[in-house]
């Protein structure tokens, strides 16, 4: 059996554990066109940050692929065949496959400012190859504009903000983390954030630039040394254009099949049911990309295996200030204000959470929301204030503690 | 694969496997000097409430949601015990957002903690199964 797997990260490498879970032979090639061994995209900005190298960034250690007996093709992959089960590669190559998995990830948005190619220094902070271009021209005395005041975007702030002089992070939307956070939760790590020294104009955008200058469109300017555009990012999906059905992201089922026979897709580049919401959405997280990828390649490989439980959810801290969410925010709410907690439930269930600074325990909840538990067959009162497995049945105590688990 | 399992029909509440996890993670000779006034973190912790108490750590599942989860690698299955490499963790607590039974935490050497059934103390049984007094946490094959 011949896999190919598109993508050298996350889910590409799920996926080729996945594979070595079932079928210890088999040939499988990973192609990518980053140069280097797996890395944690998450940390680029922890490399800026000074907090590990490049060599602690590895996602499997050193001898990865010799040990899987995995092919690693550095390449690009420009077209899929999907009649003759052929990859044409950038270099004029080809390569065949039985099974493939598209693990092509996502690249970031580039919003069409006008006068954006007058700016002479501006990044995408997406890749090893982007933090290392940013990590040359950081200086004490510089100031950088970042646009973008997501996940990414703040990321990229904590990283750098001991290394340049002033840092102002731009978005359209008026609070800060939008996509994970409330209005409260926003404005709390909005304010741990400037104590810390990064500045912020909200609910404002760029109109144009004029090489150093920012001119937002209520006719203000900002001045910068840096730009950074962190405004998003798009599934790669082109490989799969008319072979497979694409909406956001590539479509997926289940088993990570895609609708095109003998192809999977998972991670970044698909779009897939989202079971706090009901709704079916592109997630851009690590767990994500690794569980569907692994179950790509446990299906690719002839096993059975369904990842059904897909959830938007996210741990990230700024400073030593911790933030974990997960699900949606719909329903009734539960609050507390001196560890800033809010659950959202609703029809019995827990559709979702948000933790800032005490995340301890913050399992329990994601796992009630992921298993869509029933709120009345367990202590509910009790869990919203102590996440606990106290505040299960006794019965179901016993299985989790006596071996039935996991 | 031996694992511990928790029976709280057994559990006295007297919270001695904290103290045991917390010494066998102390690298001190000496369990007094080493507990002498610090506050403990174990990585076995006991819930109580209204007379039930029992005590909470690693299941070492079959299918860790941690490991999966883990945003780099420092989570990994070894022989069946689910380890950290404490070197590449960055603290990021993603594993405590993904395990569903509140096993990891954070501690204060810059990774996070969890159970490791001993491993490195090469003891054969995990000092919490040692400590309990009372038989409530065993350490034993039950497939
Ligand atoms: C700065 C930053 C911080 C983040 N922090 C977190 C976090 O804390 N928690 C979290 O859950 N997620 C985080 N994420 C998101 C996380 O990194 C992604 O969800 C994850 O990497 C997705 O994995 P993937 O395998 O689907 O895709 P990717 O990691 O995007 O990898 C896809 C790979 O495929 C390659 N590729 C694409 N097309 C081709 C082709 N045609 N031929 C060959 N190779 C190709 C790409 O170059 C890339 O190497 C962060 C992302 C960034 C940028
Ligand atoms: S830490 Fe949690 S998820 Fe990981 S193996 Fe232990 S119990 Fe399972
Ligand atoms: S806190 Fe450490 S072990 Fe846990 S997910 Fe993050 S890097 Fe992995």
């Amino acid at each position: 059996m011949r896999y190919v797997i598109i993508g050298n990260s996350a889910a590409g490498i799920g996926a080729a554990e996945g594979i070595r879970q079932i079928d210890r032979h088999g040939e499988i090639t990973i192609i990518t066109n980053e140069p280097h061994h797996t890395y944690s995209r998450p940390l680029i900005s922890y490399l800026l940050l000074g907090k590990v190298t490049e060599e602690k960034m590895k996602y499997r250690g050193g001898s990865f692929y010799a040990e899987n007996n995995i092919r690693l093709l550095h390449s690009t992959a420009t077209e899929i065949d999907a009649g003759i089960k052929q990859i044409v590669l950038s270099d004029s190559g080809f390569i065949s496959y039985d099974k493939l998995l598209v693990a092509a990830g996502s690249s970031a948005f580039v919003p069409p400012v006008e006068g954006l190619d007058t700016v002479k220094d501006k990044f995408t902070f997406m890749s090893l190859d982007d933090a290392r271009k940013l990590d040359e021209v950081l200086v004490q005395n510089k100031r950088v504009l970042i646009i973008g005041a997501g996940l990414v975007g703040l990321k990229c702030a904590e990283g750098i903000l001991a290394r340049v002089s002033q840092i102002t992070v731009l978005d359209l939307a008026p609070r800060i983390l939008s996509s994970i956070l409330d209005d409260d939760g926003a404005r709390l790590v909005q304010n741990h954030l400037e104590s810390k020294g990064i500045a912020f104009r909200l609910s404002g955008s760029v109109k144009r630039f004029e090489q150093n200058t920012a001119v937002l469109d209520g006719g203000d300017t900002i001045s910068f040394d840096i730009l950074v555009l962190a405004v998003g990012v798009r599934p790669n999906t082109a490989l799969l254009n008319g072979i497979a059905e694409i909406d956001r992201g590539i479509i997926i089922n289940e088993k990570s099949e895609t609708s095109a026979s003998d192809i999977y897709a998972a991670g970044d580049c698909t779009q897939t049911l989202d079971v706090s919401s009901g709704q079916n959405k592109t997630m851009a997280l690590l767990p994500n990309a690794y569980m569907q990828g692994e179950c790509a390649g446990i299906n690719m490989a002839g096993g059975e295996k369904s990842f059904d439980k897909a959830i938007p959810m996210n741990a990230i801290g700024f400073f030593g200030l911790h933030i974990i969410t997960a699900g949606h925010y719909n329903g009734e709410v539960y609050a507390e204000n001196e560890n800033y907690k809010r659950l959202f439930y609703s029809d019995n269930k827990l559709n979702g959470y948000i933790l800032i600074g005490n995340v301890e325990k913050a399992g329990i909840y994601t796992s009630l929301i992921r298993e869509r538990t029933p709120l009345d067959t367990i202590d509910f009162t009790l869990v919203c204030k102590r996440p606990g497995l106290m505040a299960f049945k006794k019965e179901d105590r016993t299985v989790k503690l006596g071996g039935g688990a996991g | 694969m031996k694992r511990v399992y928790v029976n709280e029909k057994w559990c006295l509440g007297c919270h001695l496997c904290e103290y045991y996890c917390a010494f066998a993670g102390s690298n001190e000779k000496d369990m007094a000097r080493a507990l002498k006034d610090i506050k403990i973190n174990p990585k076995i912790k006991i819930e109580e409430k209204d007379g039930v108490s029992f005590a909470v750590s690693c299941r070492h599942c079959r299918e860790p949601l941690c490991v999966k989860c883990c945003i780099t690698g420092a989570l990994t299955i070894s022989d069946g015990v689910i380890t950290i490499n404490k070197d590449k963790c960055v603290s990021c607590y993603t594993c405590i957002l993904s395990c569903p039974y509140g096993a990891v935490s954070p501690s204060n050497d810059g990774a996070v903690q969890k159970c490791e059934l001993c491993v490195r103390t090469a003891e054969g049984t995990p000092a919490c199964v040692r400590g309990c007094p009372n038989g409530a946490i065993v350490f034993e094959e039950r497939g």
